[in-house]
């Protein structure tokens, strides 16, 4: 070798977890899931999915239409009246795009038939109220119409407790519930979800002027990428040594350990040998 | 040899149902104009993967299941097709729980279970939970068919690479791989990451030892879980013949010539070379010192 040669250096990528996702492959994948739990196993042909104006469930009604066709899939707008007007007029955008039945159904005298009664409840309260009135209206439809409701929820939010419990969790089938929010967006970019749905700021819109990301004190795009490293195994020095900050990786570790119990069933007090998911075990589709 | 791998969508927990699926599979077999040598299904067959404590409940006896199959097969219009069989099922001998696999021979009148593997490496771990409920089978063993000697491997056995080496050690040209395979992994270049993965397993282990591989894969969503297919062929030297689709039942099939193994060993003589090098390995006191294994008492062969 000639010593005046420098060879070339060739550096390890670090390693992590991608979040990048193959939305062809996703798209053939939750459809073909939709097919079989809806169709195959259940022999229902409608789908019910509440339309919040919002990303979510934008992609789930676009991903029923796909597997139902878009005459079996029934949207449900549910606005209260604090709810902004852009989340109706994005919502109708989902309809045009996919010719949908779609309804408007007002929840403001339901949710004020009770809290007429509580005037002292607070925003986190009323939120809950409005979620779990949503949900009722949603299972009741789907009877009516011999449907299932779909749920929207996304892997972010469910790791991060960021749902109210037994209500956005609460439809039997979810297709997005392993998708990280950030990948739910890659997925509606490929499905052709409209544009001013995808770049707008997520939000509950529980309460006016309200955002995910001022309410979860991250971006969900450092929220994503810290949570696939943790699902990965990675202790806080491992996630710090990939650029984020203690606070950032403080916020999403102090959510998703304070929340186990809201991805799980009641707890059961267990007094037998055949306790029912602890003895007696029978797989959902069983 | 006619192959015929029927990439099977069960019915959970409905092995009634599922034998009346499979007749109409087998009819369909069997009015072909050319008769199928071995018709290969995959892991859990009858009843689907995922069953948890209701596994009990769904096991059947080799004996039993072998009746059934040959019953259904010669009704269905294999009377005059004597044919071979390889299935995966959930197995109980005397109250001994087992995730299976049958290699079972279908003559006019008679039929022979040639063989039953009971499945080595029970996954029990992330979305698995196997031996929690079943037993591990305690011996891999290659058994002669028609066609030659052959080995069955359920699912992980196949991702030990010890498993296809032990089978080709021991005679194996084709290696049978019953399969349940839940996909997982969105990143995987046009296929699922678990799938990507099988398929490299399967190409590397058919070049290595020189083999045929069978797979078959079952399809269909348990729970939310969907079962990958991806039922596949891969020849002695490594080249996939055909291979399914992820979702969705089918069938795939393919025309064997055994005669490619000693060609394939001819050219990558690497079956030979490990049988003269294996006494070294394995007589190397500092391997048994690396593994805390107990070892089972032998069976005869």
């Amino acid at each position: 070798m000639n010593g005046a040669t420098t060879l070339p250096v060739i550096d390890a990528l670090p390693s992590a977890p991608s979040l990048a996702i193959d939305c062809e492959l996703a798209a053939t994948w939750l459809q073909a899931f939709l097919e079989d739990e809806l169709i195959a196993r259940r022999g229902i042909r409608n789908a019910v999915v509440g339309l919040s104006g919002g990303v979510d469930s934008a992609v789930t009604a676009f991903l029923c239409a796909r597997a139902l066709g878009p005459e079996h899939v029934f949207t449900i707008r549910l606005p209260y009246k604090t709810s902004s007007a852009e989340s109706l007029s994005d919502a109708q955008l989902v309809v045009d795009a996919l010719g949908c039945n779609d309804r408007t159904i007002e929840i403001t005298p339901s949710v004020d038939g009770y809290l007429q009664h509580e005037p002292d409840a607070d925003a986190r309260r009323r939120g809950n109220i409005m979620a779990r009135t949503r949900m009722l209206v949603l299972f009741d439809q789907s009877v009516k119409l011999g449907a299932l409701p779909i749920g929207t929820g996304n892997k972010t939010e469910r790791l991060m407790g960021y749902f109210t419990w037994h209500a956005d969790d609460a439809p039997p089938l979810n297709p997005l519930g392993d998708l990280f929010k950030t990948q739910v967006w890659a997925l509606a970019r490929f499905l052709g979800v409209p544009k001013s749905i995808v770049d707008k700021a997520p939000s509950a819109d529980l309460e006016t002027n309200q955002t995910d990301e001022g309410d979860l004190g991250i971006s969900y795009a450092k929220a994503d990428a810290i949570l696939a490293l943790m699902l990965f195994g990675y202790d806080d020095a491992r996630i710090a040594a990939r650029g984020f900050s203690s606070q950032e990786i403080g916020i999403v570790r102090w959510r998703v350990d304070g929340t186990h119990w809201k991805r799980h069933l009641p707890t059961t007090a267990m007094l037998s040998s055949t306790a029912i998911n602890e003895f007696y075990l029978r797989p959902v589709d069983y | 040899m006619k192959l015929g791998i029927v990439q099977f969508k069960p019915r959970k927990g409905d092995v009634e149902a599922n034998l009346a699926a499979l007749g109409e599979v087998f009819a369909q077999l069997a009015a072909e104009s050319a008769p199928y040598d071995l018709i290969v299904l995959p892991e859990a067959a009858l009843t689907g993967y995922f069953l948890e404590g209701g596994v009990y409940e769904l096991t059947l006896s080799a004996e039993a299941l072998a009746l059934r199959l040959a019953d259904l097969w010669r009704t269905k219009g294999g009377a005059k097709r004597p044919v071979d069989l390889a299935i995966g099922f959930f197995e109980n001998d005397s109250g001994n729980y087992y995730n299976s696999a049958m290699y079972l021979r279908v003559g006019e009148r008679d039929h022979e279970i040639v063989h039953v593997h009971r499945k080595m490496f029970l996954p029990t771990y992330g979305v698995f939970d196997e031996e929690r409920f079943l037993s591990r089978g305690r011996r891999l063993g290659a058994f002669e068919t028609r066609f030659g000697r052959m080995a069955l491997l359920i699912c992980e056995d196949m991702w030990h690479t010890l498993m296809p080496t032990i089978a080709a050690i021991k005679g194996a040209r084709a290696i049978i791989v019953p399969s349940a395979s839940p996909g997982r992994g969105l990143g995987g270049d046009g296929e699922l990451e678990s799938v990507k993965f099988w398929h490299e397993l399967l190409h590397a282990q058919a070049i290595e030892h020189g083999v045929f591989i069978f797979y078959a894969g079952l399809a269909g969503f348990e729970g939310g879980k969907g079962m990958t297919g991806s039922s596949c062929v891969v020849d002695p030297r490594g080249r996939t013949l055909v291979s399914a689709p992820a979702l969705g039942a089918c069938v795939i099939r393919a025309e064997i010539d055994f005669g490619e193994v000693d060609l394939a060993r001819a050219n990558l003589p690497l079956l030979g070379d490990l049988n003269a090098v294996l006494p070294d390995l394995l007589l190397d006191e500092d391997l048994l010192s690396h593994t805390t294994a107990t070892l089972p008492p032998r069976s005869p062969e």
